[in-house]
C-alpha cells in the first residue's frame, strides 16, 4: 500500500461524469489530466495524468563528449535548465574526480538561489495564484468571495491589504497590483541570476570543474543591491500567502483534504558546502549531509534516510503505462557502485530508453512519462514519492534532519527559522515554517513563498563568504582535469520543483549512458507495473470537490489547484475541459485511490 | 476569465504593403507544443524593453490591440476553454492572427501506426491526441504572419541533433523555405536557445507595426532572421575581442581574456548577445566568461561539439594573429607605461613650471 488511504464518507448513488483538462495551462510543458467525477458525492473517483511529448535526450546523448552534457541537458527545461546544468556538472565532477574551487561553488549557489527566487515567484504569483484570485474565486466559489470581502486580513500591517478579498484582487491576471509587481520582481531576480550564470534559462558560464564567471567585486555588489531591493517583497509574499491559505481552511471546512496524500516526500538536497564537498561517491553520505538544504526521504512523517548513497541505490525506474520498451534483458552498464553495493537493473545507470510511439489507451499505455519509484528496503514497497512541488519536501526534510545551522537559516527538528534583514519599508524579520499536519494542495503552495525567503537568506550568507574570499585574493573559479576513459558519476540536486538526479556512464571518453531524473517524472508519473498511481493521480483521486458549479459549467478549479500545487514542468502540458462533461452510462464501482494491483 | 475570439472574416491581404489598410486588432496564437522546453515563453517574460504586459495592456503607441493566447500565461483553466481561439482559427472564424511556433517540429511520417511525438489537445471527434503537425497544417495557411520563436522552431535545434529518434526539424524545413503567410510575409525566424528576450519582443513589435500599416515588413536575411539583430558576429560585439587582436588567449576559464582556445565559436556565429547583454544589459556569453556554443545557428548543436574544445578553424587564425598581436601588445605596453605618468609641472614647490604665460602669442 504505497498510496493514500480512502476516506470514509456517507455515500449516495454515484453520478459519474468524465472530465478532462488537456492541455493544462499555466504550467511548463504538456500535461493532460483525465478524471471521473462523482457529482452526487462531490469527489473525484479516478484520475489519469498523461504527458504528450517525447524528445529523447537520453537517446541522442549517447556517444557524445561527456563535457557537453551540462550544455545539452539544460535544454530539457525552459524554466529551470540551470538546475540541470548544475546537476550534470555535479555528476561529471564525480566522474572526472575534480573538485571546483570554493568560490565557484559559491557562485553556483548564488545563481541557484536567484533561480529559486525567480522561478517560485513567477510560478506562485503569476500562474498558481490565478486559481486563488478574485476573478477565479468569483467564478467558482462566489460564496467564498463574499466572505473574503468581510474578512479582515490578519497580517495587513505587513502586506498592506485590508481584507482577504483585497489580496485576491491584487492577484487578478495582468491587472492586479501584486501580479504585475511579481513579473517585475521575477526580472530583477533573473538579473541576479545572469550576473552569476551569464544567461537565463540556459546558463553560459557553468562548466564541469567550475565557472567562467569573473569574480570581480562588481558582480557581487550588483547582486547584493538587487537582492536587497526585493527583500521586502519576499516578506510580504509570505504574509499574503499565509492569510489567504488560512482563510481557505476557515471558509471551506475540509479543504485540507484537497490534494492530500500520504506523506511520501523526497528531497535530494541543494546548495553544496564549498568547504566540504569533494564529489567522491565514497564520501557522498557525509558531504550530502553538509548541503544547505538537507536531502531526505520522509514516509508518514518519519525521516527514513538522509544518506545520498541509500537514496541513490533505492532508485527504480518502472514502466507499466509508458510508451517504451523494457530494458531489463539488456546488459547492465553498472553492476556495483564504487562502494561495492549491487546496482539494480531498474536503476537509471542501467536504463536504456527505447521509445515506442503508440495509441493512447488509459487502460494500458497512456504517457511519455516513466514511473520513477524509490525502493523501501524496510517494507519491500516501491514508493511513489512526490516532491511536494519542491519547497514542501525541501523544508520538511531540512526541518526534520535539524542539520542546517547558519547565521540566517536554522533547522530545529520540527521547523525552519529564516531571518531576513531590514528592507526599504519592513524591519528585520524572522519567519518560521513549521512542519504541517498534511501533505496537501494548500501546504504545497504555502511552502513556496517560505522557500523564496530561505533562498534569499542563504544568498546573503553565500555572498558574504564569496566577497570575503574575493577580498582575500582567493579568486580561482575553475579547476582543470582530464576526461577518464571509463567512469561513472551521479549528481543530486534540487530543481525548483523538486528532486533532480543525473546518472552518467562514460566508456572510451564518450557518453555510454546518460539518464536525468527531474522532479516531474516523479510527480506526474502514470500507474506503474504494480498499478500504483503516480502522485498527481493519487492526490487528485478521491479528493473532494468544493466548487459551487455543477457538471454543466464545472471549471474543476479544485483539481487544477492540486495539479498546479506540484508545480508541473513537463516540457509537455495540461489543459482543462470546461465544456459539458460526458456522462458515463456504465457506472464502475470506483476504487477510491486504492491500489489497482 | 474567458478568451475572447472575434468572428470577423479574415480580409484577404493585398500583396503590396502600401495598399494595405492597417489592422486594429490582432490575435497572437502561440503554440509551444513543438518539441520545446518552453524556455522561449519563459524568456519572453524576462523582456522589459518592452515587456509582455506593456504589449497586452496596450501601452505601446501605434500598435493594434493584441490578444495573446499562450499556454503558460493564459488565465484560462485550460482544455477546450483555452483551445477555443485555436479551434476558431482552424474554422477560419478568428480575425487576423499571428502564429508563433515554439519547439522543433517532429517527423510524424516515420511513425508506423497510431503513435505521436507531441500533441496539443485532443481531436474533439475521436478523443485522440491532436498532433502538433495537424495544427500547423491547419493554421499556417490561414495565418496573417508566422513567427518561429527560438532555435528549435527556426532550425531544429538540440532535439534535431545527430542520433535523435524523432526526425525533427525547424518550421521552415517543415513548411518550406518559400512559404508565405496571408500577408505575403515569409516565416520570421528569431533563433536563440532560448531567444534573447528583447530580440524577440523587438521583432514581434516590428511585425505588429507592419500589421498596423505603419512600417514595412521586417528586413530578414537569407535564413529569415532579422538583419539588424543577426547581421554581426558575436566576436564583433564582444568586449574580449581586443584580447584576440593582441593574441592574448585564455587557456582555461579562470581568465578574463579571449576564450577562443577554450571552445568559444564567437568569431563565426551570428548573434548580438555580447553587445546587448542577456537582459537589461546584464549577462551574456563570452563577454561574461561563457563560451559561445553557436546556439543561434542553423548548424547548432552538432557543428559546435564538443563545445569545450577549440574550434578547428581558430587554430589557424589565432596562429596568424600571433606575431602581429605579440608586437602590438608590447608596443601598447610601452605607450601605456608612458601615459601612466603625470607631467612634471604638477608639484607643490614654490615655483610654477606649467609654462604659464598670460602674454603668450603664436
Amino acid at each position: 500500500m504505497t498510496t493514500t488511504e480512502a476516506r470514509p464518507t456517507d455515500r449516495k448513488p454515484p453520478q459519474l461524469v468524465d472530465m478532462s483538462w488537456d492541455p493544462i495551462t499555466r504550467i511548463i510543458g504538456n500535461l493532460g489530466i483525465y478524471t471521473k467525477i462523482d457529482f452526487a458525492n462531490r469527489e473525484v473517483v479516478e484520475c489519469h495524468s498523461t504527458s504528450s511529448l517525447f524528445r529523447g535526450y537520453s537517446v541522442f546523448m549517447k556517444g557524445k563528449d561527456p563535457r557537453d552534457a551540462g550544455f545539452i541537458t539544460s535544454r530539457i527545461c525552459g524554466i529551470c535548465g540551470d538546475n540541470h546544468t548544475t546537476c550534470s556538472d555535479y555528476a561529471q565532477q564525480m566522474a572526472y574526480g575534480v573538485k571546483p574551487p570554493p568560490l565557484a561553488e559559491h557562485i553556483v549557489n548564488l545563481g541557484e538561489a536567484a533561480e529559486y527566487m525567480f522561478d517560485h515567484t513567477i510560478f506562485q504569483d503569476n500562474l498558481v495564484f490565478v486559481d486563488f484570485c478574485e476573478a477565479m474565486v468569483k467564478a467558482t466559489n462566489p460564496g467564498v468571495l463574499a466572505r473574503a470581502e468581510r474578512t479582515e486580513a490578519p497580517r495587513g500591517e505587513i502586506h498592506g491589504y485590508r481584507t482577504i478579498a483585497d489580496i485576491m484582487k491584487a492577484f487578478n491576471p495582468f491587472e492586479g497590483e501584486v501580479y504585475k509587481e511579481a513579473l517585475k520582481v521575477s526580472r530583477v531576480t533573473r538579473e541576479m541570476f545572469c550576473l552569476m550564470e551569464g544567461r537565463h534559462v540556459h546558463p553560459s558560464t557553468l562548466y564541469p570543474g567550475g565557472v567562467g564567471t569573473m569574480p570581480q567585486p562588481t558582480v557581487f555588489t550588483d547582486y547584493l543591491s538587487r537582492l536587497m531591493r526585493v527583500i521586502d517583497f519576499v516578506k510580504k509574499a509570505v504574509a499574503m500567502n499565509d492569510d489567504v491559505f488560512d482563510f481557505f481552511y476557515e471558509a471551506l471546512p475540509g479543504y485540507e483534504e484537497v490534494g492530500r496524500r500520504r506523506v511520501l516526500l523526497g528531497c535530494w538536497g541543494a546548495f553544496q558546502n564549498p568547504q566540504t564537498v569533494d564529489y567522491r561517491y565514497e564520501n557522498m553520505n557525509s558531504w550530502g549531509k553538509d548541503m544547505y538544504v538537507t536531502p531526505g526521504i520522509i514516509v508518514d512523517g518519519e525521516l527514513v534516510t538522509n544518506n545520498l548513497v541509500d537514496i541513490n541505490l533505492g532508485l527504480r525506474i518502472m514502466l507499466g503505462s509508458s510508451y517504451y520498451e523494457d530494458w531489463v534483458n539488456e546488459s547492465p552498464f553498472v553492476t556495483h557502485d564504487p562502494l561495492g553495493n549491487p546496482v539494480d537493473m531498474r536503476h537509471p545507470w542501467n536504463q536504456t530508453t527505447v521509445p515506442v510511439p503508440q495509441k493512447r489507451n488509459f487502460d494500458d499505455k497512456y504517457s511519455w512519462v516513466m514511473s520513477p519509484r524509490w525502493f523501501d528496503q524496510r517494507t519491500g514497497d516501491h514508493l511513489a514519492l512526490d516532491t511536494g512541488g519542491g519547497p514542501l519536501a525541501r523544508l520538511w526534510s531540512t526541518a526534520l534532519s535539524g542539520l542546517v545551522d547558519t547565521p540566517y537559516v536554522k533547522a530545529t527538528g520540527h521547523s525552519v527559522r529564516i531571518s531576513l534583514p531590514k528592507g526599504e519599508s519592513l524591519p528585520e524579520t524572522t519567519l518560521e515554517w513549521r512542519i504541517p499536519q498534511w501533505s496537501n494542495t494548500i501546504e504545497r503552495d504555502r511552502a513556496r513563498p517560505y522557500f523564496i525567503a530561505y533562498a534569499a537568506a542563504m544568498a546573503l550568507q553565500f555572498i558574504e563568504e564569496a566577497m570575503g574570499m574575493v577580498r582575500a585574493g582567493e579568486t580561482k573559479v575553475f579547476e582543470n582535469y582530464e576526461v577518464p576513459d571509463e567512469a561513472i558519476g551521479c549528481g543530486f540536486h534540487e530543481a525548483v520543483r523538486g528532486v533532480l538526479s543525473h546518472h552518467l556512464v562514460i566508456k572510451d571518453k564518450k557518453i555510454a549512458n546518460y539518464h536525468p531524473y527531474p522532479p516531474t517524472p516523479w510527480n506526474a508519473s502514470p500507474r506503474d507495473m504494480y498499478g500504483t498511481p503516480g502522485p498527481y493521480e493519487d492526490a487528485v483521486q478521491g479528493q473532494p470537490i468544493f466548487e459551487e458549479n455543477g457538471p454543466d459549467d464545472f471549471k474543476g478549479v479544485d483539481i487544477m489547484r492540486t495539479v498546479r500545487s506540484f508545480d508541473p514542468c513537463l516540457p509537455c502540458g495540461v489543459h482543462m475541459y470546461v465544456g459539458k462533461g460526458k456522462t458515463l452510462t456504465t457506472l464502475h464501482s470506483p476504487t477510491y485511490g486504492a491500489n489497482h494491483g | 476569465m474567458t478568451t475572447h475570439s472575434s468572428t470577423t472574416e479574415v480580409s484577404k491581404e493585398p500583396e503590396r504593403s502600401e495598399d494595405r489598410q492597417g489592422i486594429d486588432e490582432i490575435h497572437i496564437l502561440w503554440i509551444s507544443e513543438g518539441m520545446s522546453c518552453d524556455g522561449d515563453t519563459v524568456s519572453l517574460t524576462a523582456a522589459d524593453q518592452p515587456s509582455i504586459e506593456d504589449l497586452v495592456l496596450g501601452l505601446i503607441p501605434g500598435l493594434p490591440k493584441v490578444n495573446l493566447v499562450n499556454k503558460v500565461l493564459s488565465p484560462s483553466l485550460g482544455g477546450e476553454d483555452f483551445l477555443a481561439p485555436y479551434r476558431a482559427a482552424v474554422r477560419g472564424e478568428l480575425g487576423p492572427f499571428i502564429l508563433v511556433i515554439e519547439g522543433s517540429i517532429p517527423n510524424q511520417n516515420i511513425i508506423e501506426g497510431d503513435g505521436y511525438w507531441t500533441s496539443f489537445g485532443n481531436d474533439p471527434e475521436t478523443g485522440e491526441p491532436q498532433t502538433l503537425n495537424w495544427w500547423i497544417d491547419q493554421l499556417a495557411p490561414k495565418a496573417w504572419a508566422v513567427v518561429a520563436a527560438g532555435t528549435c522552431a527556426t532550425f531544429g535545434g538540440i532535439h534535431a541533433m545527430s542520433g535523435n529518434p524523432t526526425g525533427c526539424m525547424g518550421l521552415a524545413d517543415y513548411l518550406g523555405w518559400d512559404y508565405t503567410s496571408q500577408a505575403g510575409l515569409p516565416i520570421v525566424n528569431v533563433p536563440g536557445c532560448p531567444i534573447q528576450p528583447e530580440n524577440f519582443m523587438e521583432t514581434l513589435i516590428w511585425v505588429l507595426y507592419h500589421a498596423a500599416g505603419s512600417a514595412p515588413p521586417p528586413p530578414l536575411d537569407h535564413m529569415l532572421r532579422p538583419q539588424w539583430l543577426f547581421g554581426k558576429t558575436v566576436h564583433e560585439g564582444c568586449d574580449r575581442g581586443s584580447y584576440y587582436e593582441q593574441a592574448n588567449f585564455a587557456t582555461d576559464y579562470n581568465s578574463p581574456k579571449c576564450l577562443v582556445k577554450t571552445g568559444c565559436w564567437g568569431p563565426v556565429v551570428n548573434c548580438n548577445v555580447p553587445k546587448r547583454g542577456w537582459m537589461a544589459g546584464i549577462g551574456g556569453c563570452p563577454n561574461v566568461g561563457g563560451i559561445c556554443i553557436g546556439c543561434t545557428m542553423p548548424g547548432f548543436p552538432d557543428a559546435f561539439m564538443p563545445f569545450m574544445d577549440e574550434p578547428p578553424g581558430s587554430t589557424l587564425s589565432s596562429l596568424v594573429v600571433k606575431p602581429y598581436g605579440a608586437v602590438i601588445r608590447r608596443l601598447r605596453g610601452v605607450t601605456n607605461e608612458l601615459v601612466n605618468h603625470e607631467p612634471r609641472w604638477r608639484h607643490n614647490k614654490h615655483k610654477l613650471t606649467s609654462g604659464y604665460d598670460p602674454h603668450w602669442r603664436p
